[in-house]
């Protein structure tokens, strides 16, 4: 076996399976959106960002993102820390931490939505204590900000921990050394970690924040689950124009929007908290 | 010797098989697609048939995709097709003319029959059974009922006041949509609603006439259940209690009837100025062309039209009969309510059938968007009744001519696409 192409030959399998279920369906997914009736066109374009509910689909993935994604780090770098300080039962607080990772995000909504609808978990428990004499209307179409904030809560409790489990890895290769000598030099816990863990962390920040701020963009089902299509994203507007409209040229435009937008903070982060080589530890 | 053995063995098998293929009628249907209606299918109502059925239900793509690939290719292994008035006009072509088959006496529905010649000189199929929407009510709303008010021949007005005396009685608003994402609240607008007050579905849809409906129908909204945006099947909140009047398909209803059936009743939908618009949705059974053995293909298209089938079937996925039968008493308390909801609706002297949309193709999820956009921006959004229907009306007359779909009942039948006024 000639050495210098062994790498390529391991190489092949991964980009044949790149290449048949990702590069080609891609290919034919831009086709169809810059396309219709087999003429180059922008119109699904128009179509899209002509309809009535673009506006709203756009601004509420923005908004839910927006506020999901900082959150979520926060939420993270606190749990990360938590756990990486644990003496004991490390392994178990991290395998609790890391439950609603192993449900499935329509689950996850199906979940939430027994504890918000009108006769709902919640519902049922402030009555019961009487603090409420009738049910709360959580999910109505006329209370978009309930609606918000319960998808927010499904959001966090759902895909905290895969940002977590990232940062957790990466926490656990800073050399224990800058800390002790930040700690040798008078450092306040709070500024070891302000000055110490949080530069060294960002290559794992960087791949966290890409990664969630991605899938933040592709938030549907428990959107779906929780909302129906009070609170639209473009995800479920997507699903909304290749199935139910049967449109899928449209539902194209809305994937390929979906895909800039991914691309453009992928970039944005990559360059934000970019580590130039000879800085990694 | 052994190997005569073997040939016998296997003349025998090839045998078997040919058997089976000639013996076996294939009914290819879009009805009766979950598991649980699907064996019910099988076992209840097939199974007294003298030959031998293999029911295979699709969904409506498949389904279209094969018997349009068998009629191409000429031969084929379908032998009756079952499915929604709407499916068949695309393949109008490809179906037998089905006048000749001896019914045996059975007396079927006039009206649907005439639906089954999709507008040709043929029988191009035979109804086979129906379902439509009717309304529900607990029957703790019942003492709310307006004055004078008969639950059976209720007004659009009046279930206005209906709904208002439950919600300003018990504090809460009490009456349901099937508004939600999987709900059919399309059909109300396009069945009901708007027919009861325009006389049409397409055509007047931005008409004076129709800013009365929305209008009417924002007003009833005040006393709706809000979270009515969120339900799929009535059933569910009417179960639950979050509410004691709904509207929704029979077949949505009945989980909630079935279960309490002295907590229930059915009946009609309301009436407006211009009738008791309701949408029946008519299920027929057709041949094609290139069924292979066309004799026993009759045979069983003869006997799903049989009074004791009509009842199987009914028991077994919910849709009502489309021939003169006598229902017997040990029918599940939903049919019996609904049933009895449907011929009141149907038999009603202001009574005025609206078809599901026919001839919109792919388009047809389109159509119901532009109902629902219009109940989403006006209702929900509170946005300009009359802008948002000269809005939407433009996407209705674009879609009509992308379609070229003519007009259909209750609409007055057009030379090419239904016109939008």
């Amino acid at each position: 076996m000639n050495r210098r192409l062994l790498p390529y030959l391991l190489l092949a399998p991964a980009t044949l399976f790149l290449c048949v279920f990702f590069a080609y369906p891609f290919l034919m997914v831009a086709g169809e959106a810059f396309s219709r009736d087999g003429q180059l066109t922008v119109a699904n374009f128009q179509d899209m960002i002509g309809n009535w509910k673009f506006p709203a689909t756009l601004g509420n993935t923005m908004l839910l993102a927006g506020t999901v994604v900082p959150l979520q780090l926060i939420m993270a770098l606190g749990m990360a820390s938590v756990v990486t300080h644990l003496e004991r039962g490390r392994g178990a607080i991290l395998y609790i931490f890391a439950i609603p990772l192993g449900i499935s995000d329509l689950a996850a909504g199906i979940i939430w939505l027994a504890i918000f609808e009108q006769s709902g978990f919640l519902n049922s428990l402030l009555t019961m204590m009487g603090i409420i004499d009738k049910p709360i209307q959580f999910l109505g179409y006329q209370n978009k900000m309930t609606i918000f904030i319960a998808v927010l809560i499904a959001e966090l409790w759902r895909a905290t921990a895969i940002v977590m489990v990232i940062l957790v890895a990466g926490m656990g290769l800073i050399p224990k050394e800058y800390n002790e000598a930040a700690e040798v030099f008078g450092a306040s816990r709070w500024q070891r970690f302000i000055k110490v863990t949080l530069p060294l962390l960002r290559p794992s920040l960087q791949t966290a924040l890409i990664l969630r701020t991605i899938l933040a963009f592709e938030v549907f089902a428990v959107v779906v689950a929780l909302s129906g299509t009070n609170f639209p994203v473009l995800m479920g507007e997507t699903y909304h124009w290749q199935f139910e409209l049967q449109d899928r040229n449209v539902a194209a435009a809305f994937a390929m929007l979906i895909l800039v937008i991914s691309i453009g903070f992928t970039l944005f982060f990559t360059k934000a908290l970019n580590v130039p080589k000879e800085a990694r530890i | 010797m052994r190997k005569t053995m073997r040939l016998l063995a296997g003349a025998a098998l090839a045998l078997g098989f040919a058997g089976t293929a000639q013996a076996q009628v294939l009914f290819w249907s879009t009805q009766a697609k979950p598991v649980q209606e699907t064996q019910a299918m099988r076992d209840q109502v097939l199974a007294g048939f003298s030959g031998k059925v293999d029911y295979q239900p699709q969904d409506d793509g498949p389904w279209l995709t094969r018997i349009q690939a068998e009629s191409e290719s000429g031969t084929g292994s379908i032998g009756v097709l079952g499915a929604l008035h709407g499916s068949f006009l695309g393949i109008s072509d490809d179906l037998t003319d089905l006048s000749g088959v001896d019914l045996g006496g059975v007396k079927v529905n006039a009206n649907y029959m005439d639906l089954g010649k999709l507008g040709s000189s043929e029988q191009k199929y035979l109804p086979w059974m129906q379902a439509t929407y009717v309304m529900a009510a607990n029957k703790k709303a019942l003492p709310y009922l307006p004055d004078g008010a008969d639950i059976n021949s209720l007004s659009y007005d009046q279930l206005i006041a209906w709904c208002k005396a439950i919600a300003e009685g018990e504090g809460s608003p009490k009456c349901g949509i099937p508004a939600g994402p999987k709900g059919l609240k399309h059909r109300f607008f396009e069945g009901f609603l708007l027919p009861s007050y325009t006389g049409s579905m397409v055509t007047k849809f931005r008409s004076a006439e129709a800013v009365t409906a929305w209008e009417k129908f924002k007003e009833l909204w005040q006393y709706v259940n809000p979270n009515s945006t969120n339900y799929g099947f009535m059933q569910e909140p009417m179960l639950a209690g979050d509410v004691w009047v709904a509207f929704d398909h029979v077949a949505r209803l009945a989980d909630a009837i079935n279960n309490s059936p002295d907590d229930f009743v059915a009946f009609p939908a309301p009436a407006g100025p211009a009738g008791r618009a309701f949408m029946p949705v008519v299920v027929g059974v057709a041949i094609p062309k290139t069924a292979p053995d066309m004799a026993a293909a009759q045979k069983l298209v003869a006997y799903m039209l049989q009074p004791s089938t009509q009842i199987a079937t009914l028991k077994a996925t919910n849709f009502f009969p489309v021939v003169d039968v006598d229902l017997p008493s040990d029918m599940p308390p939903s049919v019996k309510a609904s049933g009895d909801a449907i011929a009141a609706m149907s038999g009603s002297p202001d009574a005025l059938p609206a078809l599901l949309p026919i001839g919109l193709g792919d388009l047809g999820g389109k159509f119901n968007q532009v109902y629902v956009d219009t109940f989403e921006r006006i209702v929900l959004g509170g946005q300009d009744i009359k802008s948002v229907l000269d809005d939407e009306a433009g996407q209705l007359r674009q879609l009509m001519i992308d379609a070229n779909a003519p007009c259909w009942q209750p609409d007055a039948p057009s030379d090419g696409p239904c016109p939008v006024d």
